[in-house]
């Protein structure tokens, strides 16, 4: 183990400041274990959390890799339509898309791995491009959350007074919407006109339509629990002991509460990710999140819905994606919660 | 007075708006404290001695305190600092050492980052020059194997270990007044004997003058120059430490005296303590806020006492009670040679 110290210490006690001299201060002294080193030993016993959070990097490790499964496995791009061509399978020739418009099964092969769509595209492809936007906007949104949920929390819970009148009644009022129709109709509208503040642009099919919704909505879940979080940690004697230091708010709270904010965001950051991957196939399956013909695993199962009996791997195989990609992310997750908070209540059974 | 005191307080007045009506956590408060004196404020809790310590830092500025009189460091007033001016003055002039050693460091930093930044908050000085003054400060308060140390975490440390810390993180900027609130209560006996001694030899070396917020006289006789005996909200007695502890004026502070535990007298049947209540803070009796507990009170006593000279030839000695002097040298004598507020046995 890294952590073994190579000499014993001295006992502290026994050391008397005649033995103080810098040349015998023993430089292989072992490192100060620090409450983030004792979480990561609490989580590396966690072998359930720990395989899934393999999981989750595995698919996003494929995400990345889809230009090359793309290029040299399946010979296609994510947007190339096939829809009257035939290929070779074990020697025989079949339709990409049948004539009545059923497209082709899973070959198991390189090309359509996971068979074609309607269109006659790779649906193996669209999937691996589809990851890249449902990480990229689950990834993307859960930082616009958690920067902006602790920014506000950290105001409301410091402040107190007037500060937090206006940012918890702020969250109260878009706590009241139910989150999927705040989605959809911001959804819709800025989806239709793009959206421009000053001298931003973005396009009404761009991807950061749906990730700044799907970041903004999420502000909620974490903003409350770090305002609670603040309004008991002000309280400790050791901000009253930075006070008497002379240590500005500003430094209060970023150098002394966030620091001690750091183990309830990283508890709460894989599950708000999987939640912004969820509400981002809901909003893409509605319509109102990512444009075609940009690939995502909501627009996927959209479209593979119509095709349901004659061809069932349209909406099964990204269902699968999207079903691994949140697991992962929750139960890792709760293995972290458990890592950091040993003492946590609710807890995964295993 | 030939000198300027350091601190100047005058007339402090503290007041709290609260649900149930005012309270006046400090009511008339004035005492000076020169240079490298060390300034013993004692009472029983609630006596208002930690608020006038916090007051004297801004910490109890908050919406519903109301404040009068003044208090000048060095000339400056305090009391109507803005925010802004009181922050450099924190930890830079007046520091603080608070009671309990086990919050008050932040858990997840290293102890050597903790005093950096309360350096680095008031002097432009580098990393490294930073981290240098630290081990120096580390190895004043008498942690060893300050080097190695500097890096670990506060739940790394013992009780008196941390309190250690907190005295060097107070002392980092060579504060001109060091206010520590009860810094010793939250330890064991041993160790509290060492951070006197440790507090002590500071005052020497460094000529820090020090405000000792303290319920304890046994800790005041190690160290303090001069005591203030506080009782709801003012102070009733001020004087030098043998003044305090061989000529008591006030019958209250007879009262702390008789029910100390001494080791060089016969054991009593039961350890003398002070009958009744302190008096709540809102609502206040007339006059001498110690009548209603006090068994030598007379008609006099429901007029405001003011804090002032009733000795004569002692300069310096000052207090709020109305009997006359020879009558409370007479009176405080509850045994042979002992002072107390009554005698053994005459409550029971």
């Amino acid at each position: 183990m890294a952590t073994e110290p190579t000499v014993k210490p001295t006992d502290p006690l026994t050391a008397t400041p005649a033995t103080l001299d810098p040349a015998q201060v023993d430089p292989a002294a072992p490192p100060a274990t620090g409450p983030w080193k004792l979480a990561w030993r609490r989580l590396r016993r966690n072998k359930v959390a720990l395989a899934f959070g393999v999981l989750f990097v595995l698919l996003i490790l494929s995400a990345l890799a889809a230009p090359l499964w793309a290029e040299h496995v399946a010979n296609t791009t994510p947007d190339r339509n096939r829809l009257a061509d035939q290929i070779i399978v074990d020697g025989k020739p079949r339709d990409i898309v049948s004539v009545r418009g059923i497209p082709m099964g899973p070959t198991w092969r390189g090309e359509y791995f996971l068979g074609a769509d309607e269109n006659g595209r790779d649906v193996m492809v669209r999937l691996l491009y589809g990851a890249r936007n449902s990480v990229f906007i689950g990834l993307t949104a859960a930082l616009i959350t958690t920067v902006l949920a602790v920014l506000l929390g950290l105001l409301a819970g410091y402040f107190r007074g007037w500060i937090d009148a206006l940012i918890s009644r702020g969250l109260d009022v878009l706590w009241a919407f139910p989150v999927l129709l705040l989605g959809i109709a911001l959804g819709v509208s800025l989806a239709t006109e793009g959206l421009s503040i000053g001298p931003i642009t973005v396009a009404g099919n761009s991807l950061w339509i749906p990730t700044l919704i799907i970041g903004f909505v999420g502000i909620v879940y974490l903003a409350r629990p770090v305002r609670g979080q603040v309004l008991g940690l002000r309280e400790k004697e050791f901000i009253e002991v930075a006070r008497a230091q002379g240590m500005s708010d500003w430094r209060i709270m970023t150098r002394e509460l966030l620091p001690n904010l750091f183990s309830t965001i990283l508890v709460f950051f894989p599950l708000i990710m999987a939640n912004a991957i969820l509400l981002e196939a809901a909003l893409s399956f509605l319509g109102a999140g990512v444009q075609a013909p940009s690939p995502s695993w909501g627009t996927m199962i959209d479209t593979g819905l119509d095709r349901l009996r004659g061809a069932p791997h349209l909406t099964i195989a990204p269902g699968v994606m999207l079903i691994m990609t949140v697991l992962s992310l929750n139960i890792f997750g709760e293995g972290v919660r458990d890592a950091l908070d040993p003492r946590a209540k609710v807890r995964l059974e295993h | 007075m030939s000198t300027q005191p350091l601190l100047e307080v005058d007339h402090l007045k503290v007041d709290f708006r609260t649900d149930e009506g005012l309270v006046h956590a400090v009511d008339d408060v004035s005492f000076r404290l020169g240079q490298s004196e060390v300034l013993a404020v004692v009472g029983e809790s609630g006596s208002g001695k930690s608020v006038t310590a916090m007051t004297l830092m801004g910490l109890t500025r908050s919406p519903n305190a109301r404040f009068e009189g003044s208090a000048r460091l060095r000339g400056q007033e305090l009391i109507t600092a803005s925010d802004d001016e009181l922050r450099k003055l924190r930890g830079k002039e007046i520091a603080m050492i608070f009671q309990d050693p086990m919050t008050s460091l932040n858990p997840v930093h290293r102890i050597g980052k903790q005093i950096v930044e309360q350096i680095q908050a008031h002097d432009d000085v580098s990393d490294a020059e930073a981290r240098d003054r630290v081990v120096t400060l580390l190895d004043r308060v008498g942690i060893p194997r300050s080097r190695e140390r500097i890096d670990s975490y506060p739940h790394e440390f013992s009780g008196g270990m941390r309190q250690r810390v907190m005295i060097a993180m107070a002392l980092s900027c060579d504060p001109g007044v060091l206010i520590a609130d009860e810094p010793t209560t939250a330890l064991d006996v041993t160790i509290q004997a060492q951070i006197l001694r440790e507090m002590r030899d500071l005052r020497e070396r460094t000529g820090t003058s020090i405000i000792l917020v303290t319920h304890d006289l046994g800790v005041v006789a190690d160290i303090a120059d001069r005591i203030a005996v506080m009782y709801s909200g003012r102070i009733v007695e001020t004087g030098t430490l043998d003044e305090i502890f061989y000529d008591p004026q006030h019958p209250y502070t007879w009262g702390l005296l008789g029910s100390i535990a001494r080791i060089d007298r016969p054991r009593p049947h039961r350890l003398p303590s002070i009958p009744g209540q302190p008096p709540s803070l809102i609502d206040r009796p007339e006059g001498c806020h110690f009548r209603p507990r006090c068994r030598h009170e007379f008609e006099d006593c429901p007029k405001y006492p003011e804090l002032e000279g009733r000795i004569g030839q002692a300069p310096g000695h000052d207090d709020r009670c109305w009997l006359p002097v020879e009558e409370k040298r007479d009176r405080r004598v509850v045994a042979d040679g002992q002072i107390g507020l009554e005698a053994e046995g005459a409550t029971a």
